[in-house]
C-alpha cells in the first residue's frame, strides 16, 4: 500500500487547494500533526522525527492563510515538510544525530529550507539519521534508531531514514533527505517511497552539515513521482552562497509526462540501459522477479531496453570508503568543543579536544574520522587517496560511455530488502548496501529508486540513473513506470 | 648578549656563508575576507569581524572573493611571476583553537603563481643581485589565540580567521642579513606599488619567516634548515638571522649537529629559542578542498591585469632619475612609498622646477612629517601637493625668502592653510615699521648708487627694482607700500 496521502491529496494537490484559498494551511499542518502523532513519528515508536515544534508550525500556517500572496507564486503552499536533520533550519535543531550537536540551533537556514519556505511549505520536523549520515540503517543516530514504517521490525535504511520513514508514514507528503552513497535512494527504496539524488551541484549545499563534500547532496523524498520532482524544482538551482552549485538553468520537472507521441508508449523514443553487474546471480530472485516486472514494463511502454556495461562498479564501495572517510575527516574537524556544540573539558586544549570528539562522536563517526586520517596521511596518500580518485575517474568514465548509447540505466537500488533491526553488525556488510548506490554519487551524475513491488510484503526498489542534470527523462521515465506499475509497485 | 655575536659572525663569515629563504605573507587589501563578506578592518572589537562561515559553523561552505584573486594577480605578476591558468585550493589540517574549521584553506601542489625574481641590489663588483620567487600562493589567515587576556583560560579572537593572504615563498638564494633586508624591503614595495597589500608590519599585514642554514664557503648544497619566526620588524629579521647564523657557525665549530626545528625571536633578549609545538613533525593531510572549484583564469584576463599595473618600483626610479635629473638616493627615497614619489611628481609638474621640488620633499616634508608623527597621507591632508608648489612659486619669484618660506611651510603643516592666506593672514608680519624699513632703503640706496641717480634723474622705472631689492632684503616681510614711499621720500626728498 502506498502511503496514505494527508486529507486524501498528493503535496502538488494541496498546495494549490491552500493557494487558491479553499484549503487552510492550517488545516493542513494539524493533519500532519495528528498523522505524527496517530502513527507515533516521534521517539515514543517509529522514532522518525528527532525533533518538532507544533506551535511554530501552526503559526506558520497561520501566517500563511493570513496572508495568501496571490501574486507569490507559493508551488508548496502549506504543504508540510520534514527536514533531515543534517540541513540547517531556524528554531529546530540541528544535530545531525549527534550527542556532539546536541541542542544545537542553527543561527541561519540552509539554501534548500530557505527556498521551501518561500514556496510556502512548512517545517513540521527534523528527520531522525545516522550520526552525520554515516549509515545505511539509522541504527547509528545518538538518539536511537528509527523502525521502518512498512515492518517496524524493520530499518528504514539510512542514513535519511526519519525522512523516508516520515513519507513512508504518511506524515508529510515530502521531505528533505541528504546523499553521500546512497542515503536518500537507498531508504526510499526500503520504505516504498520515491527518492531523489540530483545531480551534483543540482541543489544548494550551504546549510547541509558536510559528511563529504565531494559527494555530499541534498535530496528529496516523497510518496510520488510528481511530489518529488516539484519539491526538486523548488529547491534546485544556482546559489552564490554554494561554489560548487551549478550554473545550469532548471527546467521544469513536472508534469513529467512526454509531452507528445503515443500516449500508450510515451518511452517510444527512448532506450532505458540494464548494467549486468548491477544485476550478480546473488541477488534475491523474488527481488529480481520485481525488478524484470518493472524493465517488461519500461518494453511495453516503448523504450528500447539494452543490456550495456559499467565495468568499473565492483570498484565502487572500496572507492567510496576511502573518499568519504577521507574527507570526513577534515570535514568534521570543526566539532572541536571550542564554538559550539558539546565541550568536555579536559586539562588543556589537547585533552578537551580528545575527550569532547572521543565521547560527542559514536563508534561508526570515529571509525571512519580514523579511516580518512590514515588514507590521508603521508605514505599513504599515494596508495590509497590517489588511487581511489584514479578509480573514481574510471567509474565516471564508465557512466560516459554507457550514457553515449542509452538515456537512462535501470538497476536495483539496493543488494537487499530492509533487514531486521540489529541484523547487520559488522561494519563492512553494512558498507556493501551501497553497492548499487555509491556509483552515481562518485560520478555525481543524478539518480531515483522508485517504488517497483513488494517481496513479502517489504519494498523494492528501482534505480534510474541518468547522464549529468538529466533528471528531466530520469523523472519522465520514473513517471511512466509508476503510473504502468500503478499498485503493483506497492504490493 | 647581542653584543658579541655581531663581531663573531664577522670572523666566521670568512669560513661559513648564510642561505636565506624568506616566506613573506602579505594581507591582500581587500575589504571583507578570502571565504566570506566580514569586514577585515584592523583592530576591531574582538569576534565582531565573524559570521556563520569564518565561525566554521555547521553547513557553512566557503565562496571566494574576487576582489582578493584580483589583487593576488597582480602582486605576482608584479613579482615577475607565472600566474598558472589553473591553481587549486587544498586543505591544510591540523588542530588549533583559532583555525575554526581544524583546516586552512591554503594553496599546495597547484598554487596561483611561480618563477618570479626580485632585484635586491647590486653585488660589489656591480653585477645584479637577483633573488628567485619559488611561488606566490592565496590562502586564509588564521585567528588570534590570546594567552596573557584571562588568568585561568585562552581568549580567541576570530576577525582575523578568513582574511585573505598572499604567501610568497624565496628561494634560499640570500646570503646575508642585508640582502633579507633588501629583498624584504623590495617585496613590500612592489606590493604597496601594485595596491595589493599595505604591507605594515606593525599591524601584521606583512609577516615574515625565515628559513636559515649555512655552510662553508665554497659548498653548493644546502645544510639543515632551521626555521625562525616571531620577528616584527625588517631590522628584526635581519637581527635574527645575524644571531642565528652566529648559533649555527657555533655549533658547527664544536662539530655539533644542527637540528631541523623551528626558533622563534624574542626581540627583548634578541636570542632565538625553540619553539614548543612540534611544528615539523606535523602531517598536515593536504588534499584538494572540494568546497571550491580549482580556479580558472584565462590569458586574456591575466594579461588584462598585467596591462594594468603601474609602474613598478625599479622602472620608476629610471624614470625619474632620467625626467627630473635625480640622484640615485633621491630615486631610492621618493620611490621608498609609491604615495611619497606621486607627491613628489605632483609638486614637481604643477611648480616646474623638479630639483626645488626633490629638495622641499626629501627635506622639508619628510621632516615635517617626522617631527609631527603624520603620516603621507594625513600630511597630504594638510599640505596638498598644489598648495607647496604655490609656496614653491613664492619662494621663487622673490616674494618670499627662503625663511619665510620655510616659516610658512610650518604654518601650513600646522593649519593646512594654503600659504598665500598665511602670508596674508599673518602679513608674514610685514615690517611697517619706519624706522626697520628705513634702514633697509637706507641699505639698499647705498649699495646701488649707480641705480639711484639714474632714478633720480628720472628712469622712473627703476623704481620697481630698487623697492624689490628692499623687499629681498627683508625677506620679503616689508610693506611695499611704505617702501616705495620712504624711497621717494629719501631720493625726491618729498
Amino acid at each position: 500500500m502506498s502511503p496514505t496521502p494527508l486529507l486524501g491529496r498528493t503535496a502538488a494537490a494541496l498546495a494549490e487547494a491552500v493557494a487558491a484559498g479553499v484549503l487552510p494551511a492550517g488545516d493542513v499542518v494539524r493533519a500532519s500533526l495528528d498523522r505524527a502523532r496517530a502513527v507515533g513519528a516521534g521517539p515514543e515508536w517509529l522514532n522518525a522525527v528527532l525533533w518538532t515544534d507544533a506551535d511554530a508550525a501552526l503559526e506558520e500556517a497561520a501566517r500563511l492563510d493570513a496572508a495568501p500572496g496571490a501574486d507569490l507564486p507559493r508551488p508548496l503552499a502549506g504543504v508540510p515538510v520534514v527536514v533531515k536533520d543534517n540541513i540547517a533550519t531556524h528554531r529546530l535543531p540541528t544535530t545531525c544525530g549527534s550527542r556532539m550537536l546536541e541542542g544545537y540551533v542553527s543561527p541561519y537556514e540552509a539554501t534548500a529550507v530557505a527556498r521551501l519556505r518561500a514556496a510556502g511549505a512548512v517545517l513540521v520536523g527534523k528527520g531522525n539519521m545516522d550520526e552525520f549520515a554515516m549509515g545505511s540503517s539509522t541504527e547509528h543516530s545518538a538518539y536511537g534508531a528509527t523502525r521502518n514504517p512498512i515492518d517496524p521490525a524493520r530499518v528504514p535504511g539510512g542514513s535519511s531514514g526519519g525522512s523516508a520513514a516520515a513519507v513512508a508514514a504518511g506524515v508529510v507528503p515530502i521531505a528533505l533527505g541528504s546523499e553521500t552513497g546512497g542515503s536518500v535512494r537507498q531508504p526510499a527504496a526500503f520504505c516504498g517511497v520515491v527518492g531523489i539524488k540530483p545531480t551534483y551541484g543540482r541543489v544548494s549545499r550551504h546549510g547541509l552539515v558536510a559528511y563529504a563534500s565531494s559527494l555530499d547532496q541534498i535530496g528529496v523524498l516523497a510518496a510520488t513521482v510528481d511530489d518529488a520532482a516539484l519539491a526538486l524544482e523548488v529547491i534546485a538551482g544556482r546559489d552564490p552562497l554554494d561554489a560548487t552549485s551549478a550554473d545550469h538553468p532548471v527546467p521544469r520537472l513536472r508534469p513529467v509526462d512526454a509531452p507528445d507521441g503515443d500516449a500508450a508508449r510515451p518511452l517510444a523514443a527512448l532506450s532505458v540501459g540494464v548494467p549486468r553487474e548491477y544485476f550478480p546471480p546473488s541477488l534475491e530472485p523474488r527481488m529480481r522477479a520485481r525488478l524484470d516486472r518493472a524493465v517488461d514494463h519500461l518494453r511495453e511502454l516503448g523504450a528500447t531496453v539494452r543490456d550495456v556495461s559499467l565495468p568499473h562498479t565492483a570498484l565502487a564501495v572500496p572507492t567510496y570508503y576511502v573518499l568519504a572517510p577521507a574527507e570526513a575527516s577534515s570535514n568534521l574537524a570543526r566539532f572541536d568543543g571550542v564554538r559550539y556544540g558539546r565541550r568536555i573539558a579536559g586539562d588543556g586544549v589537547q585533552a578537551t579536544y580528545e575527550r569532547t570528539r572521543s565521547q560527542g562522536f559514536g563508534p561508526e563517526v570515529t571509525r571512519r574520522i580514523l579511516l580518512g586520517t590514515y588514507v590521508l596521511s603521508a605514505g599513504y596518500h599515494e596508495a590509497y587517496y590517489r588511487k581511489a580518485q584514479e578509480v573514481r575517474a574510471l567509474i565516471a568514465l564508465d557512466f560516459a560511455n554507457v550514457f553515449a548509447d542509452v538515456d537512462v540505466l535501470f538497476t536495483p537500488t539496493t543488494p537487499t530488502l530492509a533487514f531486521p533491526l540489529g541484523a547487520v553488525s559488522d561494519p563492512y556488510e553494512m558498507y556493501l548496501s551501497d553497492v548499487f548506490t555509491a556509483t552515481a554519487n562518485l560520478a555525481g551524475v543524478p539518480a531515483m529508486s522508485v517504488p517497483v513491488g513488494r517481496v513479502d510484503g517489504l519494498p523494492v526498489g528501482g534505480q534510474l540513473i541518468a547522464p549529468y542534470f538529466g533528471e528531466p527523462v530520469m523523472l519522465r521515465v520514473a513517471a511512466a513506470l509508476e503510473r504502468a506499475l500503478g499498485e503493483e509497485a506497492h504490493r | 648578549m647581542s653584543a658579541p655575536a655581531a663581531p663573531a659572525s664577522r670572523a666566521w663569515a670568512d669560513r661559513y656563508e648564510m642561505v636565506v629563504g624568506l616566506e613573506v605573507h602579505v594581507q591582500l587589501a581587500t575589504a571583507t575576507k578570502l571565504f566570506c563578506n566580514c569586514p577585515t578592518t584592523f583592530a576591531a572589537p574582538p569576534n565582531a569581524n565573524t559570521c556563520p562561515v569564518c565561525l566554521a559553523l555547521p553547513g557553512t561552505l566557503p565562496t571566494l572573493n574576487a576582489h582578493a584573486v584580483e589583487l593576488a594577480v597582480r602582486a605576482a605578476l608584479a613579482l615577475g611571476c607565472t600566474v598558472h591558468p589553473l591553481s587549486v585550493f587544498a586543505r591544510k589540517n591540523y588542530f588549533y583553537p583559532d583555525l575554526p574549521k581544524g583546516y586552512q584553506i591554503s594553496q599546495f601542489d597547484r598554487p596561483l603563481a611561480t618563477g618570479g625574481q626580485v632585484a635586491i641590489g647590486e653585488s660589489p663588483e656591480g653585477a645584479p643581485l637577483v633573488a628567485a620567487v619559488t611561488r606566490v600562493h592565496l590562502e586564509e589567515d588564521a585567528g588570534r589565540s590570546i594567552h596573557d587576556r584571562f588568568d585561568d583560560a585562552t581568549a580567541v579572537d576570530l576577525n582575523r580567521a578568513g582574511v585573505p593572504l598572499i604567501e610568497i615563498v624565496g628561494e634560499p638564494d640570500l646570503r646575508s642579513s642585508a640582502e633579507a633586508g633588501a629583498y624584504l624591503r623590495v617585496v613590500r614595495q612592489v606590493v604597496q606599488y601594485v595596491g595589493a597589500s599595505a604591507a605594515n608590519m606593525e599591524e601584521g599585514s606583512l609577516r615574515v619567516d625565515a628559513n636559515v642554514s649555512t655552510r662553508r664557503r665554497g659548498d653548493t648544497g644546502l645544510g639543515t634548515k632551521v626555521e625562525i619566526k616571531n620577528m616584527n620588524s625588517f631590522s628584526a629579521v635581519e637581527r635574527a638571522l645575524e644571531v642565528e647564523f652566529a648559533r649555527q657557525c657555533a655549533l658547527r665549530e664544536a662539530r655539533r649537529p644542527i637540528a631541523q626545528q623551528t626558533m622563534l625571536w624574542d626581540a627583548t633578549s634578541e636570542t632565538v629559542r625553540p619553539a614548543r609545538s612540534k611544528e615539523d613533525s606535523h602531517d598536515y593531510r593536504y588534499f584538494a578542498d572540494p568546497d571550491l572549484p580549482p580556479l580558472v583564469l584565462t590569458s586574456e584576463w591575466i594579461e588584462a591585469r598585467r596591462a594594468a599595473l603601474p609602474e613598478l618600483p625599479a622602472a620608476r626610479r629610471a624614470r625619474l632619475r632620467e625626467q627630473f635629473a635625480l640622484g640615485g638616493r633621491e630615486t631610492e627615497v621618493l620611490t621608498g612609498d609609491p604615495r611619497l614619489a606621486d607627491y613628489f611628481e605632483s609638486v614637481a609638474r604643477v611648480h616646474g622646477d623638479a630639483r626645488a621640488a626633490a629638495n622641499w620633499v626629501l627635506r622639508d616634508v619628510l621632516a615635517a612629517m617626522n617631527d609631527a608623527g603624520l603620516s603621507l597621507a594625513e600630511f597630504e591632508l594638510r599640505v596638498r601637493p598644489a598648495d607647496l608648489a604655490a609656496l614653491l612659486d613664492l619662494v621663487r619669484d622673490g616674494s618670499l625668502s627662503h625663511t619665510a618660506g620655510a616659516r610658512v611651510f610650518a604654518a601650513m603643516v600646522r593649519t593646512g592653510e594654503p600659504p598665500s592666506r598665511i602670508v596674508e593672514r599673518e602679513g608674514l608680519r610685514q615690517v611697517t615699521d619706519d624706522a626697520q624699513l628705513g634702514a633697509w632703503v637706507d641699505a639698499v640706496l647705498a649699495a646701488h648708487a649707480d641705480e639711484v641717480r639714474r632714478f633720480a634723474a628720472g628712469e622712473r622705472k627703476l623704481q620697481g627694482f630698487l623697492v624689490g631689492q628692499v623687499m629681498k632684503r627683508s625677506g620679503g616681510t616689508a610693506d611695499p607700500r611704505r617702501v616705495t614711499a620712504l624711497l621717494l621720500e629719501r631720493v625726491d626728498g618729498r
